[in-house]
């Protein structure tokens, strides 16, 4: 696998997180105009993570951001217009007014999944469209992302654990930007490290310095390949630090001097301009173009996105449902013959069979107790690993069902017209 | 309804079963239908109601999950995102409150908000007087009722079980479809051994009659006829309508039976406070108010759990007495 980077690919990098910075920048000024209608939330100072993360995946493959993303979403394609659009809760744009922030997303062409604000609920979705995509032999990855606090949610749990059983080939950003709105990461989770949780579901994990963009691609990069290969889900921890409040109106004063002084310092892109020269990747005039660049791109964006309406009242009381096939050709894109998942070539035998079962192995190679069936098996038992028996039915659901199957006095025999 | 073969099968068959056919017949006729849930693949769910699946469709499509409903509901929507029309399995439906964030904030919100539709169902036993106590006998329809972005079904037959059953899996909207399990092994109906669904948004007149108008669904269906039969003894005929949809509501079956008998008694298992008694009494009063000749009249489950004891369980339900005594005296006006 390749995790080199070329010069172009060193530049992009750049550039995106360069975009970023200035999207939020403009978005500042919108909201200070009071153009924003809503919130403003800032990924100032982690622009690494966003970018470098997304930039490690492929075009066929699915991303979910959070509202701290900007700049995955850019680096999938989205334009300026679109953000500075959703912030403005304009007409044109994705959503079309419906939500604001980072919350939309485009099913068909840039496979992105839109966020909600409950935090952990995309990793079970992103899970399923790993499974999905899988299942249809399409070879994609989907990555999300969580905080440090997103991950203490129930349904963080709840999704990486069946992620891992599904060895799902999904990727895990942990943004661990050390604050939770006031609250910080030590007052959240006894851990040290944060990459831990994915300790407890099996699952390979990394660390890295979520302030430098390249060390940030290199896991990525490796966590997809590998997730890509059928290494199953895979959990990264980027550790960073998020140097604005919550939102706009959180002066955030909760956090000490020393902290945000530390981190400052460095900051990712005056860390990767630092690279970039060493390397003589970028000069100063190179560095003019990629403002120009930025600048006027922006202008344009900014003006189309102020021109656009607000959407008429009428709009409001549309789309709740599907209406059908006029609405959505709902269609799956198959890459593997249909006939591997239909019978007679899908039949199985419906029986579970567990991995060394009867051959007298531990069940761990810790300190475990053995388990029922895991003692030293005769010879003749050695010689055929017997499947489990059937699961026992649960006790409530054998109640209920004896229950139900006994006659009704009032629904026995009834016909009924249809 | 659409039928494609009216040839009768040879023997009844239960609503268990008819479950059963509707998933095993629409995982048969198109591979992007996949099932998954706790316990439904080797032991063949809990109820049995996905028994030979795995064995036929295999281990990518017959899932079995941890027990993790908001797992189970979020990886089905984004299976759907792919084009993919998963089915979820509630071992019971108590459970599905586990995951109600996951249905009514990002579910249920997707097509509104980003255009993103999921066709998804998530299914599973309710109700009820089978004594399962506090945590297995719920009828949660309510909460979901009032989700925009979502379709409600609760069945009373095995025909219409089948028949809609087949329509959630093709509809591009998630449908939440509660099956009531006192009625899982107790009533028998004989299927078109065809291919038929049966419309969701449409109510059905079980019973036609003059004197007032019985809604009702599920379970209670079957206890308002056998109400209509004691009150048609005491020459009091009511029209007996099963709603078979809880969302879309099927105004106009309700109102035109309505504006005929003039009076209304709605029976529901769910509880009294915010069922959907209430809801159709705004409508009534909202478009039928000079049509009614007395007040709407509800017969419904005390506002308390669903408590474990015989005694208790049949105090707390509605039965053919009580829907019997409410519509005389509904009858009276």
């Amino acid at each position: 696998m390749n995790k080199e980077l070329t010069r172009k690919q060193h530049l992009d990098l750049y550039y995106y997180m360069r975009l970023t910075r200035a999207v939020e920048d403009t978005m500042t000024k919108l909201f200070r105009q009071n153009k924003i209608v809503g919130g403003l939330y800032s990924s100032l100072g982690q622009e690494a993570v966003s970018v470098a993360t997304a930039y490690a995946l492929e075009k066929k493959d699915w991303l979910a951001p959070m509202v701290r993303n900007i700049g995955a979403l850019l680096v999938k394609g989205v334009p300026p217009r679109d953000v500075f659009m959703q912030h403005m809760a304009k007409y044109d744009s994705p959503t079309k007014g419906k939500d604001g922030t980072s919350h939309f997303g485009d099913l068909d062409n840039l496979h992105i999944v839109s966020p909600i604000s409950m935090l952990g609920d995309l990793i079970p979705v992103m899970t399923g469209v790993a499974m999905g995509g899988r299942y249809l032999g399409q070879k994609i990855v989907t990555m999300t992302w969580i905080g440090d606090g997103g991950s203490s949610t129930g349904v963080f749990h709840e999704g990486l654990n069946f992620a891992a059983v599904q060895k799902a080939p999904f990727v895990l950003i942990l943004e661990n930007n050390l604050w939770a709105y006031s609250t910080p990461v030590k007052r959240q989770v006894p851990l040290q490290n944060l990459a831990d949780r994915a300790k407890a579901y099996g699952i390979s994990n990394y660390i890295v310095d979520g302030n430098d963009a390249v060390a940030v691609y290199s896991v990525a990069k490796e966590a997809v390949d590998r997730a890509r290969a059928g290494d199953g889900p895979i959990l990264i921890e980027a550790k960073t630090f998020r140097r604005l409040g919550h939102a706009q109106h959180d002066p955030a004063e909760y956090v000490p001097k020393e902290m945000r002084a530390y981190w400052e310092a460095r900051d990712p892109i005056l860390l990767y301009e630092k690279f970039l020269a060493a390397e003589k990747l970028l000069d100063a005039k190179g560095k003019k173009e990629i403002d120009d660049k930025i600048d006027a791109l922006l202008a344009t964006e900014r003006e189309f996105a102020e021109n656009s309406p607000m959407p008429p009242p009428a709009f409001a009381d549309t789309g709740v449902y599907c209406t059908g096939d006029d609405c959505h050709k709902i269609r799956p894109n198959w890459v593997r013959p249909i006939s591997e998942v239909t019978p007679p070539r899908s039949s199985v035998a419906p029986v579970w069979t567990v991995e060394g079962f009867g051959q007298g192995k531990s069940s761990s190679s810790g300190n475990a107790p053995i388990h029922f069936g895991d003692t030293p098996a005769t010879e003749e038992a050695t010689r055929d690993a017997q499947p489990l028996p059937r699961v026992p039915p649960k006790a409530g659901a054998k109640k209920l069902a004896k229950a139900a199957g006994a006659a009704s006095k009032s629904a026995a025999g009834r016909k009924v017209r249809r | 309804m659409t039928m494609s073969a009216t040839q009768t099968a040879p023997t009844a068959v239960t609503f268990l079963e008819a479950i059963r056919q509707a998933m095993f017949e629409e995982m048969e006729r198109d591979p992007a239908v996949v099932l998954l849930g706790e316990d439904v693949g080797v032991y063949g769910g809990a109820f049995k109601t996905s028994e030979g699946l795995l064995e036929r469709f295999g281990w990518e499509r017959v899932i079995d999950t941890p027990i993790s409903e908001s797992a189970i509901i979020g990886a089905a929507c984004g299976m759907s995102y792919v084009g993919l029309r998963p089915i979820c399995e509630m071992q019971f439906i108590d459970f599905i409150v586990c995951a109600f964030n996951q249905i009514t904030n990002f579910v249920a919100k997707g097509h509104y908000l980003w255009n993103a539709p999921a066709p998804m169902v998530i299914r599973g036993p309710s109700g009820g007087g089978v004594h399962g106590g506090p945590f297995h006998s719920a009828n949660p329809e309510m909460y979901f009722v009032h989700t925009p972005g979502l379709k409600v079904i609760y069945p009373s037959t095995p025909y219409d079980a089948k028949g809609l059953l087949k329509s959630a899996v093709r509809d591009n909207n998630p449908v939440l479809f509660f099956e009531h399990k006192f009625l899982y092994r107790r009533i028998k109906e004989e299927l078109p051994t065809g291919d038929y669904t049966v419309p969701i948004g449409k109510a059905v007149v079980r019973r036609e009659g003059r004197h007032l108008t019985i809604l009702s669904y599920a379970a209670m269906m079957h206890t308002s006829l056998e109400a209509a039969d004691a009150l048609a003894k005491e020459g009091i005929e009511a029209e007996v309508i099963d709603l078979r949809t809880l969302l879309p509501l099927d105004e106009e079956t309700i109102l035109r039976s309505v504006k005929k008998t003039n009076k209304c008694l709605v029976v529901h298992e769910d509880t009294r406070t915010g069922g959907i008694a209430g809801e159709i009494a705004a409508i009534l009063c909202e478009k039928a108010f000079g049509d009614l000749d007395g007040p709407l009249l509800r017969v419904t489950s005390l506002d308390t759990p669903v408590p474990y004891a015989p005694t208790l369980e049949e105090a707390f339900l509605p039965n053919a007495q009580k829907v019997f005594t409410a519509a005389k005296e509904l009858a009276r006006y």
